[in-house]
């Protein structure tokens, strides 16, 4: 086994033992530790904002600045394309 | 990319309607139902880049150019950040949702509780919903349109 592999060994058994452990140590499906925030949103979301959608509610009112860096991204991507893309248009 | 056969193009405009159609449902009900304005502006793209396939990019191209949709995207975004400043002039902070509780536009406050969906309501969302609705559509499309287009090209030898 040449020294390369035996890197490769020791870091991917490394990596294996932290997602068996950190498998181990997940808390059951659907029981929260903080549940303050959700409960919140579900209580409040139809007064507060009049929307019965409450995912909608929360990506476009609560949490708008998420929505805002998701179309920055978007416009990014768009504009890159379309500048790599123009080049090898009209040459 | 040039176009399919005629059984192809015939069933595209057959269908394209109709996902069309989904697509824009999604979005103006994207405050009531699933979904909202990325998803439904996903749906409408696709059907875009449907008639595209099947059309070919040249008839596309001389139908929308992809400067008209940079400047409908343009659009989109210069709304979406208007809407969120409008909330912080007549609000009191960035998104605010100012129009929720008037009288007149999307200003109802539903019942709580699981009942029956009224599209006025929700003050805000619905209008971001269409900003980002068409920010989508044309993002993605001009992707789309833009790739195909440059691909033909230099296939053709011409670079």
């Amino acid at each position: 086994m040449s020294k390369r592999n035996l890197v490769a060994a020791v870091f991917f058994s490394i990596v294996a033992v932290i997602f068996i452990f950190s498998a181990l140590l997940m808390h059951p499906f659907g029981v929260l530790d903080e549940s303050d925030m959700d409960d919140y949103v579900i209580e409040n979301t139809q007064e507060e904002t009049g929307a019965n959608n409450g995912v909608t509610s929360v990506v476009f009112d609560y949490r708008g600045f998420d929505t805002l860096g998701e179309a920055t991204v978007l416009f990014t991507a768009v504009a890159g394309v379309i500048m790599i893309f123009r080049r090898l248009k009209n040459d | 990319m040039t176009e399919m056969s005629k059984i192809v193009r015939t069933i595209t405009a057959i269908a394209f309607p109709f996902s069309m159609i989904y697509g824009l449902y999604v979005i103006a009900h994207g405050h009531l139902t699933p979904g909202g304005g990325f998803q439904g502006g996903a749906v409408v793209a696709s059907a875009c880049a449907m008639v595209l396939v099947a059309f070919g990019s040249k008839w596309t191209l001389d139908k929308i150019k992809e400067k008209r949709l940079s400047v409908f995207e343009s659009i989109g975004a210069i709304a979406f950040i208007g809407l969120a400043f409008f909330g912080l002039i007549f609000g009191a902070v960035f998104f605010n949702n100012f129009l929720v509780g008037n009288d007149y536009l999307f200003g109802i406050i539903p019942v709580v509780g699981s009942g029956l969906a009224d599209i006025n309501t929700a003050g805000v969302i619905p209008l971001m919903n269409f900003a980002v609705g068409l920010k989508v559509i044309a993002g993605l499309f001009a992707i789309v349109l833009v790739m195909a287009y440059a691909t033909t090209n230099y296939k053709e030898g011409k670079k």
